[in-house]
């Protein structure tokens, strides 16, 4: 009880004494804080990545594709698979008409407003029944496009990141001119970055014939995956691989996601390791500048462990005050930091918003402390034993 | 130079002090090199991108094909020299994940187009004998240990082999291409006739990726760039050509720019070390007042007295720097993670020097304000602390 009495007073002397030393307690704060914020900051790109993907995959679809392709770009479907393909069992049907949408992928070289250089802006030609199969698409602004026609929509994502995609705007392709008549929202996923349009004006631009790349469907419930997926895999007729949809993004956003995610690592713990050396001599320094003070209060009858224990919880003090104004300044500055990059499986672009998640801000946080514990553990050891006779007399 | 071992025994005063501030200060640059090496994997592809050579891809989108057929009349254009054709072939060796990137090409003309990519000639000689050969890039091969004469199983994505399972295409390796550090050794190149072949009766038969043109007079590419594209104008397969380094520079743009978020990062990186030094240096000059104060008594100037303090900080400062940069030119060098997504990865010399100057100038900077308040320092006021 008294050890603990004593660590606390202790603390709070060396916690009040943080004024007089500001200088040498601003390098602990402000290194620390660096490595919160490039840490915070690098892997909110990666988690935005994520979100934007990951969100675009609901359980209850399915995407099939030839088997064998990586992506919808490699995929390849004929009419007559299309055909048999929707008459799998397990499929939700409105009346008699099952609700699935089969679909060609391409890009377009379109313009990103930040750079005005070319980029691969994803146009996905769309069935009738699109709006059922993606139910969590809205048109919010305009109106849908009319089938049969050269009409498109865009994503709300891909009208901001990239040039001459407004309402009313004409898109022109080669041969081909495309009318925006509307803007759709699927609530920040992938699906913004893309442009639709009718599958079959697509497959005459592109000559396709009857051929497509994929069929997403809406099944009868996320159960009925199972059944889908065993019935249509074992006809003989189709040579085809099942997808539950939220698996298959979640399959594409992982490479970017490592990628981003083992930057951010390493260049955090870098960091992280120069800031402890930092902090390290902070808390160096305010022991040897504490060392008669210290000794003091030793020879008053305070016992080792309280001094080291203030030590450390100085040090620790330091780390939080930098790891929430790091924390901080990350949120403020990033969160929802509207970019875009290229998806390498379908090597078209993905907007996404940086996301700074609560856990995100955590994990700063607990990053923070550990720092600041590390640094402080040999200054407090050292503080510890400091003998009192000779700590006396020095100075 | 007899001041030397004065600013020595200054920094060995303090061993753990000096010690941590070096600590610090090498982390930052070994960290510095690490962030410089990624900004030039990533950007690599322009920077390292030759001028000279001009880059043909289908107007609509670089993934849509061109016509087999245009070579000759690409040819046949003034002032174009040479010309190849290459595919992105998009095949899957064993896992997605091992990235492993294929391109079919007409190997002669494709090798004199990129003389950086060293082949042998008997190995090249194999490989214009056999259809179905394929050569590996140095990296490449020793990643997965494949010998010359092993066969290599290829997953198609979207393009089909005749025969077998219809999906994996088997390909003898026949070569394997070195090159210098700025080259990528991760490619695989296989044969485009062995493709064409495999497309016969198909919408694909007469079907390429993208041509890659070099010009008899390189000043002349921009004007050269646009005959081309004028010549298949209001075709089927309309295009657009630039030098290879605008090409990269626009693919490196859709990726996102790295550059940047690398630059700020090594900003906020530079900031936390100078704050780090110049409060260790601040220190050292505080609690050396009264020596200070001596030294000048018996005769030292204020210039000599500046000179030694912003020596000691641009000492300690320039040896951590290098030893950080020397860590991070051995990791290029010898830990290099090439793949897929980062084909070149070394210490180019450029920023090793840029480093350099920025560990001195983060001496000088450091050392500025604790070396002038050294200077200014009265001898009475000096001496009177303490």
């Amino acid at each position: 009880m008294r050890a603990i009495k004593q660590a606390i007073t202790v603390t709070l002397i060396s916690l009040y004494t943080i004024p007089q030393r500001l200088s040498s307690a601003a390098v602990a704060i402000v290194g620390i804080m660096g490595v919160v914020v490039v840490f915070i900051a690098v892997l909110s790109i990666g988690e935005g990545f994520k979100a934007a993907m990951t969100n675009a995959g609901k359980t209850d679809r399915a995407i099939v594709m030839r088997s064998g392709a990586d992506s919808e770009m490699s995929s390849g479907l004929s009419g007559a698979s299309v055909d048999i393909i929707k008459q799998a069992p397990g499929i939700k049907h409105d009346g008699l008409v099952p609700v699935g949408s089969a679909e060609m992928f391409v890009v377009l070289n379109v313009n990103r407003r930040s750079t005005d250089t070319p980029a691969n802006v994803p146009l996905r030609g769309v069935d009738t029944t699109a709006l059922a199969v993606r139910y969590d698409a809205k048109v919010t602004q305009g109106r849908m496009f009319t089938f049969g026609t050269n009409e498109v929509v865009v994503g709300r994502q891909a009208s901001g990141q990239f040039t001459g995609l407004n309402v009313g705007d004409t898109l022109k392709t080669g041969k081909a001119s495309w009318n925006v008549v509307g803007m759709f929202e699927t609530g920040g996923t992938v699906a913004e970055t893309e442009i639709w349009c009718d599958v079959r004006v697509l497959q005459g631009v592109y000559q396709r014939g009857n051929s497509y790349q994929s069929v997403l469907v809406h099944l009868e419930s996320p159960a009925a995956f199972d059944t889908f997926k065993d019935k249509l895999g074992a006809d003989p007729r189709v040579d085809v691989q099942i997808k539950r949809e939220s698996d298959y993004y979640a399959e594409q956003s992982t490479g970017v996601t490592n990628l981003i995610e083992g930057v951010g690592y390493v260049v955090a713990a870098l960091m992280g390791i120069g800031a402890i050396f930092g902090a390290w001599l902070t808390m160096y320094s305010a022991v040897v500048t504490r060392t008669r003070e210290i000794a003091t209060l030793r020879a008053l009858g305070f016992g080792s462990m309280p001094v080291l224990i203030s030590v450390v919880g100085e040090s620790l003090f330091l780390a939080l005050v930098g790891g929430v104004i790091g924390a901080t300044l990350a949120y403020v500055g990033f969160n929802g930091y509207q970019a875009s990059t290229m998806n390498w499986q379908t090597f078209s672009q993905v907007a996404f918003g940086f996301a700074v998640t609560p856990k995100l801000l955590m994990t700063g946080l607990f990053y923070a402390l550990a720092m600041g514990l590390l640094a402080s553990l040999i200054p407090a050891i050292r503080a510890a034993n400091l003998p009192i006779s000779k700590a006396l007399r020095e100075l | 130079m007899k001041y030397l071992f004065l600013i020595g025994r200054n920094l060995l005063r303090r061993k753990t002090r000096t010690f941590l501030t070096f600590a610090a200060i090498m982390v930052t640059f070994l960290l510095f090199g690490i962030l410089m090496m990624l900004r030039l994997a990533f950007a690599g592809g322009v920077e390292l991108a030759n001028v000279s050579r001009l880059m043909m891809t289908n107007k609509v989108s670089m993934i849509q094909p061109l016509l087999l057929s245009y070579n000759d009349r690409i040819k046949a254009t003034p002032g174009v020299a040479s010309s190849t054709y290459s595919s992105w072939f998009g095949g899957i060796y064993k896992d997605p994940k091992n990235g492993v990137f294929e391109f079919a090409v007409e190997p002669d003309s494709y090798l004199k187009m990129y003389p950086e990519f060293q082949l042998p000639p008997e190995q090249l000689k194999a490989w214009l004998a056999d259809k179905q050969g394929a050569i590996a890039g140095e990296d490449l091969a020793k990643k997965f240990n494949w010998k010359i004469g092993d066969t290599i199983p290829i997953m198609g994505t979207f393009n089909r082999p005749r025969g077998g399972d219809n999906q994996t295409w088997q390909f003898h390796l026949v070569g394997i291409y070195t090159g210098d550090k700025k080259t990528d050794k991760t490619q695989f190149l296989l044969r485009h006739d062995y493709l064409t072949d495999n497309r016969r009766g198909t919408q694909e038969e007469g079907i390429t990726g993208w041509y890659l043109i070099t010009v008899t007079d390189p000043s002349r590419s921009a004007d050269i760039a646009k005959a081309l594209d004028r010549e298949f104008e209001n075709s089927d397969f309309e295009t657009t050509t630039a030098t290879e380094k605008a090409a990269m520079q626009s693919f490196a743009n859709q990726v996102g720019n790295i550059g940047a978020i690398v630059t700020r990062i090594t900003a906020v990186v530079l900031f936390i070390i100078l704050l780090i030094a110049a409060s260790q240096m601040g220190l050292a000059v505080r609690e050396r007042t009264n020596e200070i104060g001596a030294m000048k008594a018996m005769g030292f100037t204020d210039g000599l007295i500046l000179t030694l303090t912003m020596a000691e900080s641009v000492v300690l400062a320039a040896l951590a720097g290098f030893m950080g940069l020397a860590l991070a030119w051995a990791f290029g060098t010898f830990a290099a993670p090439t793949g897929a997504f980062l084909p070149v990865f070394f210490f180019a010399p450029r920023d090793i020097a840029i480093g350099a100057a920025l560990a001195v100038l983060l001496g000088i900077v450091a050392g500025a304000m604790p070396a002038s308040a050294a200077m200014r320092l009265k001898i009475t006021d000096a001496l009177r602390k303490v």
